[in-house]
C-alpha cells in the first residue's frame, strides 16, 4: 500500500486514479500515525511552498521515520521541491531537507533566457544518469509541467528540463525521489514513472 | 523547449458530444469517452469538455461524463460551460477535472477566480474570454457572446492574471465557426499583455492557421473542435506540419 499524503495542497483525485490504473493500491492516512504500514510514501501537491508548513512537525517525523527504515518516498511537483532545504517562494518555511539545494523562481537567475512563467505545458526531459525511478524513460520524452519555482541541478539530478534555464525534472537519492512534472498527467511516460516507484516500494 | 499545445474541445450535451462528430464509427455514438480515447491515441495534448446542457440534472450528468473521460485518460482535462459557483467547480474537480474554465461567472464575480485559485491552485483556474473586434480594441462579451461586458480583452486578461488565473482561453467571436483562421491580432495583444499561457480559439480551418497563431499570434496553445472531427485533419498530421515549420510540439 502506498500512502498518499493529503496536506490540503491541491486535489488528489488524479494521482489516485493514475495509481489505480497501474494496479497499485493507495490510501490517504488520516493522521501521521497512520503512515506506519505504508510500503511507500507519495507527497503530491500544487500551489505555494508555504502550504507545506502543514507538514512540519508530526508529519515530517512520521515520513522521516519511514524513510529511515528504507521505505521509498516520492515527491511530485511542489512535493518534490519540499524534499530540498527550502524555496525562495517561502524563505521562512523549511523544506524536508533530505536533498541538498534550494528551489528558485524560473527566469530570475543570471543567464536565464526570458520565457513565460509559470512554465505550463509539455516539455522534454534530458537524461543525465540512470536511476531506478527513470527506468524505461529516454531523453526527449515529454512530460506535463505546471510550476513557477524549480529545483537546482545537483548530483541527485537524474533528468533535467529546459525552460529559459535548466532545472531538475527527476531527482533520486537512494530511496528518495522526486519529479517536477505531473506523472499522473503525462500520458504513458508518466505512468511509467509511477510504475517504477511502485516497484521500488515492493 | 516548451511545446505548443494542441487542445481538442468536446461540446457535450446530456452526456453526448454534439458538434458535427464525423469520426468513422462514432457518428451515431457521440460518446465523449470514446472520442477522448481516439484523440488521446492521436496525441492530443489536452482536452476541454464544454458542457452545454441546460437541465436540472446537469451537474450529475456532467460529473458522470467527466468521470468516464478522466478514468482512463492521463493528460490534462479542463471543464467549462456553466461553472457558476464554487460548488460547480468543486463538483467538476472532484469528478476528475484538472482545471475549470470560468467565463460569465468570472465577469459577474471576479473574486470567484481568487477563491478557486486559493482552494485548488492557479493551475486549476482558466479564465475564458470571448472577444470581438471594436475599432482598434477588443471588446469582451458574456453569456456565450450575447452580452457586452463593458471590458477590454487585454485589460480583463491582466486582471484575471492578477486575481489568480493560471491560463487564459481566448475565443474570437468574429472568427468562431468561420474556419477563416484564428484572430492573430487579438491573440498577440492578449498574449503580450500577460505572462500566463494564452490558448487561442475560434477560426481554425487549415493546418497553416495553427502555424500563424503560434508565430504571429504568439499563442501558447490552440484549441479547436470541429476541425479535429474530420479524419483528414488528424492531430498527428497537424503536429507533423507544425514540426516541419520549426514549431516545437509533442509527437
Amino acid at each position: 500500500m502506498i500512502a498518499l499524503i493529503d496536506y490540503g495542497a491541491g486535489n488528489l483525485t488524479s494521482v489516485r486514479k493514475a495509481f489505480a490504473a497501474i494496479g497499485a493500491s493507495v490510501f490517504v492516512p488520516a493522521s501521521p500515525a497512520d503512515v506506519e504500514p505504508a510500503a511507500g510514501i507519495v507527497v503530491p501537491g500544487v500551489g505555494h511552498f508555504a502550504a507545506t508548513r502543514a507538514l512540519v512537525g508530526e508529519w515530517v517525523e512520521a515520513i522521516l521515520a519511514r524513510v529511515g527504515e528504507g521505505r521509498p518516498l516520492l515527491g511530485i511537483c511542489l512535493g518534490m521541491q519540499w524534499l530540498f532545504e527550502g524555496s525562495d517562494e517561502a524563505p521562512d518555511c523549511p523544506g524536508l531537507g533530505v536533498l541538498a539545494g534550494r528551489c528558485f523562481r524560473l527566469g530570475r537567475q543570471e543567464g536565464a533566457t526570458p520565457v513565460k512563467v509559470p512554465h505550463v505545458g509539455w516539455n522534454a526531459i534530458e537524461m543525465r544518469r540512470e536511476s531506478s525511478m527513470a527506468d524505461g524513460l529516454r531523453t526527449g520524452a515529454q512530460m506535463y509541467f505546471t510550476h513557477s519555482f524549480a529545483a537546482p541541478v545537483t548530483s541527485d539530478t537524474v533528468a533535467v528540463t529546459e525552460h529559459g534555464e535548466s532545472f531538475a525534472a527527476v531527482v533520486q537519492h537512494g530511496q528518495v525521489a522526486g519529479v517536477q512534472f505531473h506523472p499522473e498527467k503525462s500520458g504513458e511516460a508518466g505512468l511509467q514513472i509511477l510504475r517504477n516507484f511502485v516497484e521500488l516500494a515492493k | 523547449m516548451l511545446s505548443k499545445r494542441i487542445i481538442a474541445c468536446l461540446d457535450v450535451r446530456d452526456g453526448q458530444v454534439v458538434k458535427g462528430v464525423n469520426f468513422e464509427g462514432l457518428r451515431a455514438a457521440g460518446d465523449p469517452a470514446e472520442l477522448a480515447r481516439r484523440y488521446n491515441a492521436e496525441g492530443i495534448d489536452e482536452l476541454v469538455i464544454l458542457d452545454i446542457t441546460a437541465t436540472l440534472e446537469r451537474r450529475r450528468a456532467l460529473a458522470d461524463t467527466i468521470g468516464r473521460v478522466a478514468r482512463e485518460l492521463f493528460i490534462p482535462l479542463a471543464v467549462g460551460g456553466g461553472i457558476r459557483t464554487e460548488a460547480d467547480a468543486a463538483a467538476a474537480i472532484e469528478a476528475g477535472a484538472d482545471k475549470v474554465s470560468l467565463n460569465t461567472a468570472a465577469l459577474a464575480d471576479p473574486a470567484l477566480i481568487t477563491t478557486l485559485a486559493s482552494r485548488y491552485g492557479s493551475q486549476a483556474v482558466v479564465v475564458a474570454i470571448d472577444a470581438k473586434q471594436a475599432g482598434d480594441r477588443f471588446a469582451v462579451y458574456a453569456r456565450s457572446g450575447q452580452t457586452p461586458a463593458d471590458r477590454d480583452a487585454t485589460g480583463w486578461a491582466r486582471e484575471a492574471e492578477d486575481r489568480g488565473a493560471g491560463e487564459i482561453l481566448l475565443t474570437s467571436i468574429d472568427r468562431d465557426g468561420t474556419k477563416a483562421g484564428f484572430d492573430c491580432a487579438l491573440t498577440a495583444a492578449v498574449s503580450s499583455a500577460v505572462s500566463i499561457p494564452v490558448i487561442a480559439s475560434g477560426g481554425a480551418g487549415t493546418l497553416d492557421h495553427f502555424v500563424e497563431v503560434f508565430t504571429r499570434g504568439r499563442a501558447d496553445a490552440a484549441l479547436a473542435a470541429s476541425i479535429f472531427h474530420y479524419a483528414e485533419t488528424g492531430v498527428r498530421a497537424l503536429k507533423q506540419h507544425l514540426r516541419e515549420r520549426g514549431i516545437a510540439v509533442r509527437l
